[in-house]
Order: C-alpha cells, then sequence, then structure tokens
C-alpha cells in the first residue's frame, strides 16, 4: 500500500502546529496503525529529520496511551479497538490520511501528537479510589456476595482504560463517558457506597475545574469508546450526583 | 470553569426540566389549538377561560415566560461555553460517523424555534396584552359593547392564517422543533439519569417529536385552505 499521511507537527506545547504532508510506501494490511508509524519514523530519523512523537506503551489496547485522531475519528475508522490495534487494512491504497492530536483545551499538546491528559489523573485522585486497609485483615471475597448483573455492569465500567477518546469525539470535549465509567465502577458495589456521596461531587467538581464542556447527549463517546463504555453510565451518574445533593 | 454553585450537571438537569416543562405546555397548547377544528365554540370558551382566570394568567404564564427565557438563555450559555471547550479545531473531522445531525445542533434548531416564538408573541401574546391589560377590555367579544357579537379568539385565529407567507413560516418552525425534540425528548430523560427503557422512551419520543408538531401544522393548513 502507498498512502499519503498528513500530519499534525507541533514543536512544543507553546509553538504553533500545522498540518505536514508525508508519503509513505510498502505499507502491509496486517501492520498495525502505529507500526506503520515506526516506519515513517525511521525514515524520518534516516533523513536526519525531527520523527513524529506519538505516545505509546502497551500496544495491546490496555494502557490507554496511543492517542490519535485518525481521519476525522478518536482512534480511527475501525470501531471498538485503540489506534494500537488498529489495522492498516481499514485503509485503502492511495488513501491520504489525516493524523491529528486528541483536542480539547484540558488536553494541552505536548509536542505533536502528544497530549497531556494529567486531567483524568487529577479526577481520579478527587474520588476514583476506595479506602480500604487491606493489611493483614483481607476478607474472604465470597463473604461479599454481589448481584451477578452488578458485578458485570462494574466490571464493564471498570474496563475503561482512560484514553481520552471520548473527550477528542465529543463536540463540546466533555469528559462525562470517562468521569461516569469511574463512578459507575464503584457505586455498583458495596464496597464503593461508603464514600459514594463524595466521590461523585469531588470527581465532578473536578472535572468541571479542568474545564471540561458539558454533555449534550449525542452520543459520540459511546461509539468511538474503544472499550464500548455505555451512556447508561451517564445517567447513573446524574443520578448518583442527584441523590448526592438531595 | 464552574464560578456557578451549579456543576455542569447541574445545570444539564435544569436544562431537562425546562425541556420537560415546555414540552408538557407544547401538548397543552395543541389540545386547546385542536379545539378549534373541532368545535369554534369550545375553542372561544376555553380561550376565554385561558385568557382570563388568574390561576392561568398569573401563576402559569409566568412560569411559562419564566422557562421559556431559561430554557433559551442557558441553551446558548452551554453552547458558548462547549464551543470555547476546544479552541483548536480538528482540521479533519467527520462527526457524522458517530452522532446525528439533530443532536449536534440544538443550538440551530433552538434558534430557528426562538425565532419562531418572537413572532409569535408578536401575533398573539402581545396583541392579548394589549387587548386586555392596556385597553382594559376583558370581555374577550368581538365588539365589546355588543354582548351578542361573539368571542373574538376563533376570528382572529383564522384572520392569522390568511397569510400563505405566515403559514409557511409556521411550517418550517415546527418542522425545526419536530428536530429539536427528537433529540431533546429522549436527551432529557438520559439528563435526569433515566437509562431504563430507553429504546421505548426513544420511540415513544420520536412519535412526539413528530405527532405534536404535525398537529400545530395540520391546523395551521386547515384554518388556510377552510377560509
Ligand atoms: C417550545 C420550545 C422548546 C422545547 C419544547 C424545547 C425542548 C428541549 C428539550 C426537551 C431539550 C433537551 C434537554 C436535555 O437534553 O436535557 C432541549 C435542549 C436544548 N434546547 Fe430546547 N426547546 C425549546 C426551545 C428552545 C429554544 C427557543 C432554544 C434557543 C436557543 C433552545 C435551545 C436548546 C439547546 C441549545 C438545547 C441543548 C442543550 C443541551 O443539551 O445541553 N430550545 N430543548
Ligand atoms: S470512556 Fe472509553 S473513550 Fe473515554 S477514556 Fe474510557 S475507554 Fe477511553
Ligand atoms: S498503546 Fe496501549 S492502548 Fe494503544
Amino acid at each position: 500500500m502507498n498512502l499519503t499521511l498528513k500530519i499534525w507537527r507541533q514543536k512544543d506545547a507553546k509553538s504553533p502546529g500545522k498540518m505536514v504532508t508525508y508519503p509513505i510506501s510498502n505499507i502491509e494490511g496486517h501492520m498495525s496503525f502505529l507500526e506503520m508509524m515506526d516506519i515513517l519514523n525511521d525514515e524520518l530519523i534516516e533523513k536526519g529529520e525531527e520523527p513524529v512523537a506519538f505516545d505509546h506503551d502497551c500496544r495491546e489496547g490496555i494502557c490507554g496511551m496511543c492517542s490519535m485522531y485518525i481521519n476525522g475519528e478518536a482512534h480511527g475508522p475501525d470501531r471498538r479497538v485503540t489506534t494500537c490495534q488498529l489495522h492498516m487494512r481499514m485503509f485503502k491504497d492511495g488513501e491520504t490520511i489525516h493524523i491529528e492530536p486528541f483536542r480539547a483545551n484540558s488536553f494541552p499538546v505536548v509536542k505533536d501528537l502528544m497530549v497531556d491528559r494529567g486531567a483524568f489523573d487529577r479526577i481520579q485522585q478527587a474520588g476514583g479510589y476506595i479506602s480500604v486497609n487491606t493489611s493483614g485483615n483481607t476478607q474472604d471475597a465470597n463473604s461479599l456476595p454481589i448481584p451477578k448483573a452488578d458485578a458485570d455492569l462494574a466490571m464493564d465500567a471498570a474496563t475503561c482504560i482512560g484514553c481520552g477518546a471520548c473527550v477528542a469525539t465529543c463536540k463540546n470535549s466533555s469528559a462525562m463517558l470517562f468521569v461516569s465509567a469511574k463512578v459507575s465502577q464503584y457505586a455498583l458495589l458495596p464496597q464503593g457506597q461508603v464514600e459514594a456521596k463524595d466521590r461523585v461531587i469531588n470527581m465532578v467538581n473536578q472535572m468541571d475545574i479542568e474545564g471540561f464542556g458539558n454533555c449534550t447527549n449525542t452520543g459520540a463517546c459511546e461509539v468511538e469508546c474503544p472499550k464500548g463504555i455505555s451512556l447508561d453510565n451517564i445517567a447513573r451518574m446524574n443520578r448518583e450526583l442527584i441523590k448526592a445533593k438531595a | 470553569m464552574s464560578k456557578s454553585k451549579f456543576t455542569t450537571i447541574g445545570r444539564k438537569i435544569l436544562m431537562a426540566l425546562s425541556g420537560f416543562f415546555l414540552m408538557f405546555f407544547l401538548l397543552q397548547h395543541l389540545t386547546i389549538n385542536m379545539l378549534s377544528v373541532v368545535s369554534p365554540d369550545m375553542f372561544n370558551e376555553v380561550s376565554q377561560f385561558m385568557g382570563t382566570n388568574p390561576v392561568v394568567q398569573f401563576a402559569l404564564q409566568p412560569v411559562l415566560i419564566f422557562a421559556v427565557f431559561f430554557h433559551f438563555i442557558m441553551g446558548i450559555v452551554l453552547e458558548l461555553q462547549n464551543r470555547s471547550a476546544r479552541s483548536v479545531k480538528y482540521a479533519y473531522s467527520k462527526p457524522g460517523t458517530n452522532s446525528s445531525w439533530i443532536s449536534r445542533n440544538m443550538i440551530v434548531t433552538g434558534l430557528v424555534v426562538l425565532a419562531f416564538l418572537g413572532l409569535h408573541f408578536y401575533d398573539f401574546w402581545v396583541h392579548e396584552m394589549t387587548v386586555k391589560y392596556a385597553g382594559g377590555d376583558m370581555t374577550g367579544l368581538i365588539n365589546p359593547n355588543d354582548p351578542n357579537s361573539g368571542y373574538r379568539y376563533y376570528e382572529e385565529l383564522v384572520m392569522k392564517f390568511e397569510d400563505p407567507i405566515r403559514v409557511i413560516i409556521y411550517i418550517i418552525s415546527f418542522v425545526l422543533l419536530a428536530l429539536h425534540l427528537m433529540h431533546g425528548f429522549q436527551s432529557s430523560f438520559q439528563s435526569v439519569g433515566v437509562s431504563k427503557g430507553k429504546n421505548f422512551i426513544k420511540k415513544f419520543g420520536n412519535a412526539f417529536a413528530i405527532v405534536v408538531p404535525l398537529g400545530f401544522i395540520f391546523i395551521a393548513i386547515y384554518h388556510h385552505l377552510q377560509h
């Protein structure tokens, strides 16, 4: 496959960036998108140019680092995959591929395609945990029965990898899907009840402080989320907030 | 960003509640207007009641006016905030692959409805207020000095729809209201945290969003063709 890449290049957080065109050839359909980026970078290094900076770590869809907005969609045209899991067979020979960083004021660009998602960490720190002393008094898991349906929903919510595709996709740069997944994960389980009120209030407050937009229920996040996090989590978070404030 | 005491979610819930109220009002308004097709007499009676009953005039009407203002001002505020949450736009974006046009353009459909509401206020409401409270004529009669002249409401309604331009503006506005509600109805349930029966809410919402505006359109065309 021969492709034309149009990639956002930005020297650092302060410099303005621009789209730069790079032709690339001999790309195989079985390659992942990041392998294709590696090949491009090898070529750039050989030519003595600056390689394209992008985040990645696990390359198997679990770390959530590989933030790229590919051809107008977060993580590209495939569904339920991260950029590292996106195969080049999703593209046609001769195609032009636009590659941009995830964009939101709350996710400032660090360099090229790398963005700072520290806002998500700060939201987690505001309440995405349970305070249990686990040293020495670990309880048998089966002594706390949890309905299967609840356990399943909590597990589904817990699959959120914090990639930020929901924010990148949302026309309002809203972080509601992410925050609601984190709130739901605990709200559904008995262990999460002790801090339930503080958790939802503090996490939502932090989300607002970080400057994410308001949810308008377009549902774009749910479609683009690589883990299929459901909009039901947002409804649950809204219920939790009403309960906590009432 | 959030300096007010409401969280972004709190504001969103208020948006949904004002939406619920407006949808309920719309249904009530349609029911009364439908009477003009069924029976002009009944329409006149109910109009005179609604126009002179103190509870309607001084309790419900202010709430309605507040809800309308709250809804569109908050809608505009939210839209501006949301736009400013992403200063550098994507060079290339395909929002159509993951969301519907109507869900992304509530502000567009909303502003058209707002423009219509302006005209509507001018057409009916300002007129009513002038006659009743500035003119002091609470009789609701065609000729306030002649008790046998009959109520004026039906006559006035029919007269408004003689003008084909007004009928066309009416139709366009209600089509846009339908689009507004096709997203708004189900969206407001999601906002207040209802996720059980999502499919039913969506279907019912679509039916509501089409049937109610269509009812208003029908009335406008009916009176236009009748006269
Ligand atoms: C009779 C007239 C109207 C009705 C019945 C109505 C109904 C609704 C409903 C049910 C929603 C959904 C609320 C939610 O998602 O929680 C909504 C949202 C919205 N409306 Fe209206 N609306 C009306 C007029 C207007 C007007 C005049 C504007 C003017 C700007 C407007 C602007 C908006 C906007 C921007 C939203 C989206 C807000 C958001 O999702 O955060 N609407 N409307
Ligand atoms: S909700 Fe989905 S899109 Fe958003 S951060 Fe979690 S995994 Fe990524
Ligand atoms: S690199 Fe870890 S999810 Fe893609």
